[in-house]
C-alpha cells in the first residue's frame, strides 16, 4: 500500500509551468502570495539563511577563540558578532523556521485549505522579514559609515544599563530594539493565526483529540507566543522611552532598575526556549511512529505534557538570574519550577522511546535526526537540571557551561529535529525525495560536529571560562578543549553545505516521491506532491487519529479501537 | 479508495469557521494583555520610587468625567453590535456615532490632563520615575483608544455611504470585541493610577 492513491483525487486543473514563465512574473506571484504553503517555504528558506549568516558568525567567533591570545577580530568585532549571532539565531532563523513548518504543515495536518488568516499570515512574515533587514542593516546605518561603531554589541538579551544612551552611542542598538519590536509584531500575527486556525478550520471529524501531535505542539506553541512575546515589545518599548525621550525605566540613577529589564526580558526570553523547542518535538512526534511503524506511544500523556511544559514555562523565567543575587525564596521558586519543568519534557522522552520500542524501526535519515534529538535532548535536560539547582548556577552560571548546555538543546534537539523535518517533508514539498547517500553523509558529519564542538564545550566553563571574552591568556588551562570545540565546527559546517547541496540538487534530480513515500498516516500525505493550491478537492473526513492507515487499511481501521 | 462511502455525522465538525474573527480577536487580546500586564507591573514596582517630585498625590486627581465616558461607550457599542445584528441600520449608525463621540472625548479629556501635567505641573516623561511610567502606560492606552476611534470612523464613514450591513454584524462584533478590551483595559489603569498607587 506503500503507493497509495491520494485519498480524493485532486481536481486537475491545467497549470502553466512555472519555468515557462518570466522570471519577474514567478517573483512577483511569491511577493504577492498569501498560499500558506509558499509563505511556509518562504518563512523557512529565509531561517536557512538567517541559520548560515548566523553560523558564519559563530564560525569566526570559534576561529578567534581556537588558539590563546588570538587576534583575528578585535574585542569590538567580537562583542558585535556575539550579539548578532544570538539575535539572529534566535529571532530570524529559529523563529521563522518554526513557523513555516506550522505554516506549511497546519492547514495540510488538520484538513484545512488555507490558514485562517490568510492576508494576516503575509503580513506576519514581512514583517519578521523586515525585522531581519533592520537588524542587518545596522551594519550600514547604526553610524557603521562614521566609524562610530556598527552592529549591535550589547549582546542577544541586551542587560540595562549597557543600553542607555551613554554607554550605547549611535543607532546600532536602536536597529536592535526595532528590528526586534517588528518581527514580534509578525510573530505575534503568525501565533494568533496558528491558533485561530487550529480552532476553527479543523476538517470534517478532526477533533481536537484527533489532531496530529505536531499540530498540538503548534497550537501551544502559538499560546507561548502570544503570552511570551507581548513582555519582549513591552520591554523594547520601555527601552526606546528610556532612549529617546529620556524615561528612567532602566536608569539605575533615578531610581530606575536595571534587574527589573532582565525580569522583563526572561519572562519573555524562556518561554521562547519552548517556542522553539516545542515544534521540534512535534517534529519527533511525527517521524519516530512513522519509522518504527507504530502509532504514537501515549499520545493523550504526551498532549498533556505538552500543555504542561506550555504552563510550567512561564514561571521559570529567573532560572536565568540566580547570579543577580535574588532572595531565597524566589530562588526556591525558581529552583523548584526548572526542576518541575524537567517532569513532562522526561514523560515526552520516555513516550518516543516506548513508540520504539518493539517497532519495525528503518534508519532513514529523518529517523536519524529525530533519534539522535532524542538522545541530545536527555543530556541537554540532565545539565539543565544541573543548572537548575541555584548554587551549582552560581558556580557556573554565565561560563561555557551554560553556551554548552543551551546550545546542545538549540542545536541538539531543535536543529536536529529541523533536519529531521527537512528530509521527511521535503518529498511532500517538491515532489521529489532527496538522496539518502548524502544525506547520511550530512547527518554524521553534523553529529560528530556536534558532539566535538558541544560535548567538549562544557569542560572549558567548568575550568572558569566564562562566556562573551574575545580571547584568554594561554596559562589558563583552556587552549586544548578551545581548539576541539573549533574543530567541530568545521565538520558542521561541512555537514550544513552537504545539506545545502542536497537540497538544490534533489529539487530537479531527486527520485519522484509520489504523495505517500514514507507510507505515512497523517493527511498531508494524502494528497499529491507537492499539494495543488487548494490543498484538497473535497475535504477529507477523518475518523481517527491516523486517518490515512484507515484509508489504507479498511479491514483493520484505527477507529474501531479509539 | 473508499473516502467517499465514509460519511460522519455535522456533531463531528469543530469550530465553524465563521467564528474565526473572534477567535483571532480574543488571541491578540490575550498578546495585548501580555503587553500590558508588563507595563502595570512596572508601575506598581516603581510605584513610591521616584527619588524627586512631584508625585501623584500630589498632581494626579481621578478622571471621574473621561472614565464615565469611556465606560458609557462600550454600552452604546454593545447597543450599535444588537442594532446591526436586526439589520437596523440607521439605528447602529447612531449608537455608533455617539460611541465615537465618547472615545474622541476621553482622548480630549486625556490630552488636557496631559497639558495641565506638563503646564502646570512640570511633569513630563523625563522628570522621575513616576513620570516615566504614568505617561507610558495611560499613553499606551490612549494609543489603543486611538487605534479604536481610527477604527470606528472608518466604519462609520462606511455605515454614511451605505456600506454597512447586516451581513457584516459578525465583523462588526469582532471590532466591538476590541472596543471592550480597550475599556477593560481602562478600569486596570484607572485602578492602578488613579486609586491604588496615588
Amino acid at each position: 500500500m506503500a503507493d497509495a492513491q491520494p485519498m480524493v483525487p485532486p481536481l486537475m486543473i491545467p497549470q502553466e509551468r512555472e519555468g515557462s514563465r518570466p522570471f519577474v512574473q514567478v517573483m512577483h506571484d511569491w511577493i504577492v502570495t498569501v498560499d500558506h504553503k509558499r509563505l511556509g517555504i518562504m518563512y523557512f528558506s529565509y531561517g536557512i539563511l538567517a541559520l548560515v549568516v548566523g553560523g558564519i558568525e559563530a564560525s569566526i567567533m570559534r576561529a578567534q577563540l581556537a588558539v590563546a591570545n588570538n587576534n583575528l577580530v578585535s574585542p569590538e568585532v567580537f562583542n558585535r558578532l556575539f550579539t548578532m549571532h544570538g539575535t539572529t539565531m534566535i529571532f530570524f532563523a529559529a523563529m521563522p523556521i518554526v513557523f513555516g513548518i506550522a505554516n506549511y504543515l497546519t492547514p495540510l495536518m488538520i484538513g484545512a485549505r488555507d490558514m485562517a488568516f490568510p492576508r494576516l499570515n503575509a503580513w506576519g512574515f514581512w514583517m519578521t522579514a523586515l525585522g531581519g533587514i533592520l537588524l542587518y542593516f545596522s551594519f550600514v546605518g547604526g553610524f557603521g559609515l562614521y566609524g562610530a561603531g556598527s552592529a549591535p554589541d550589547v549582546g542577544w538579551f541586551a542587560y540595562a544599563p549597557l543600553t542607555s544612551p551613554a554607554f550605547s552611542v549611535g543607532h546600532s542598538t536602536d536597529y536592535w530594539i526595532i528590528g526586534l519590536l517588528i518581527s514580534g509584531f509578525g510573530s505575534i500575527a503568525t501565533g494568533l493565526n496558528i491558533m485561530t486556525t487550529v480552532l476553527c478550520m479543523r476538517g470534517p471529524g478532526m477533533k481536537l483529540s484527533r489532531m496530529p501531535m505536531l499540530v498540538w505542539l503548534n497550537s501551544v506553541m502559538a499560546f507561548l507566543v502570544l503570552v511570551a512575546i507581548g513582555p519582549l515589545t513591552a520591554a523594547q518599548l520601555m527601552l526606546l522611552i528610556d532612549r529617546y525621550l529620556g524615561g528612567h525605566f532602566f536608569d539605575t540613577q533615578a531610581g530606575g532598575s536595571a534587574v527589573i529589564w532582565m525580569h522583563f526580558f526572561w519572562i519573555f526570553g524562556h518561554p521562547e526556549v519552548y517556542i522553539l523547542v516545542l515544534p521540534a518535538f512535534g517534529i519527533l512526534s511525527e517521524v519516530i511512529p512513522v519509522f518504527s511503524r507504530k502509532p504514537i506511544f501515549g499520545y493523550n500523556i504526551m498532549v498533556a505534557a505538552t500543555i504542561a511544559i506550555g504552563f510550567i514555562s512561564l514561571s521559570v523565567w529567573a532560572h536565568h538570574m540566580f547570579t543577580v543575587g535574588m532572595t531565597s525564596y524566589a530562588n526556591a521558586f525558581f529552583v523548584a519550577s526548572t526542576a518541575a519543568i524537567a517532569v513532562p519534557t522526561g514523560i515526552k522522552i520516555f513516550n518516543w522511546i516506548g513508540t520504539m520500542w518493539g517497532g519495525k524501526i528503518t534508519f532513514t535519515t529523518a529517523m536519524l535526526f529525530s533519534v539522535a534529538a532524542v538522545a541530545q535532548m536527555l543530556i541537554a535536560g540532565l545539565t539543565g537540571i544541573m543548572l537548575a539547582s541555584a548554587p551549582f548556577d552560581w558556580q557556573l552560571g554565565n561560563s561555557y557551561f551554560v553556551i554548552a548546555h543551551f546550545h546542545y538543546v538549540i542545536l541538539g534537539v531543535i536543529v536536529f529535529g529541523v533536519f529531521s523535518a527537512a528530509y521527511y517533508w521535503y518529498p511532500k514539498v517538491t515532489g521529489r525525495m532527496m538522496s539518502e547517500t548524502l544525506g547520511k553523509w550530512h547527518f554524521w558529519l553534523f553529529l560528530i560536529g556536534f558532539h566535538v564542538t558541544f560535548d567538549f564545550m562544557h569542560i572549558p566553563g567548568i575550568l572558569g571560562m566564562p562566556r562573551r571574552i574575545y580571547t584568554y591568556e594561554a596559562s589558563r588551562g583552556w587552549e586544548t578543549w578551545n581548539l576541539i570545540v573549533s574543530i567541530g565546527v568545521i565538520f558542521q559546517a561541512l555537514a550544513v553545505l552537504i545539506w545545502v547541496f542536497n537540497v538544490i540538487r534533489s529539487s530537479y534530480k531527486g527520485k519522484i516521491a509520489g504523495s505517500d513515500p514514507w507510507d505515512a498516516w497523517t493527511l498531508e500525505w494524502s494528497t499529491t506532491s507537492p499539494p495543488p493550491d487548494y490543498n484538497y478537492a473535497e475535504l477529507p473526513v477523518v475518523r481517527s487519529r491516523r486517518p490515512l492507515w484507515d484509508l489504507k487499511h479498511p479491514e483493520d481501521p484505527d477507529w474501531k479501537y479509539e | 479508495m473508499a473516502s467517499a462511502t465514509i460519511t460522519v455525522p455535522q456533531s463531528d465538525m469543530p469550530l465553524s469557521a465563521n467564528l474565526r474573527g473572534k477567535v483571532g480577536m480574543w488571541c491578540l487580546i490575550v498578546a495585548e494583555s501580555a503587553i500590558f500586564s508588563i507595563f502595570v507591573v512596572a508601575y506598581l514596582y516603581y510605584a513610591g520610587k521616584s527619588i524627586s517630585g512631584p508625585t501623584p498625590a500630589q498632581v494626579l486627581d481621578v478622571p471621574y468625567f473621561a472614565s464615565i465616558c469611556l465606560f458609557s461607550s462600550s454600552l452604546t457599542i454593545w447597543l450599535a453590535e444588537g442594532a446591526v445584528h436586526r439589520g437596523n441600520i440607521k439605528q447602529f449608525g447612531l449608537f455608533w456615532f455617539v460611541t465615537l463621540a465618547l472615545g474622541v472625548i476621553f482622548l480630549v479629556e486625556t490630552g488636557r490632563e496631559w497639558y495641565r501635567l506638563i503646564y502646570h505641573e512640570g511633569l513630563t516623561i523625563s522628570t522621575n520615575l513616576f513620570g516615566t511610567t504614568y505617561y507610558s502606560l495611560v499613553g499606551l492606552h490612549a494609543f489603543h483608544v486611538t487605534v479604536g476611534a481610527i477604527g470606528l470612523t472608518t466604519i462609520l464613514l462606511f455605515t454614511l455611504f451605505g456600506g454597512v450591513k447586516q451581513e457584516h454584524a459578525e465583523r462588526i462584533s469582532v471590532f466591538g470585541m476590541y472596543w471592550h478590551f480597550v475599556d477593560a483595559i481602562w478600569v486596570v489603569v484607572l485602578s492602578v493610577v488613579y486609586f491604588i498607587t496615588r
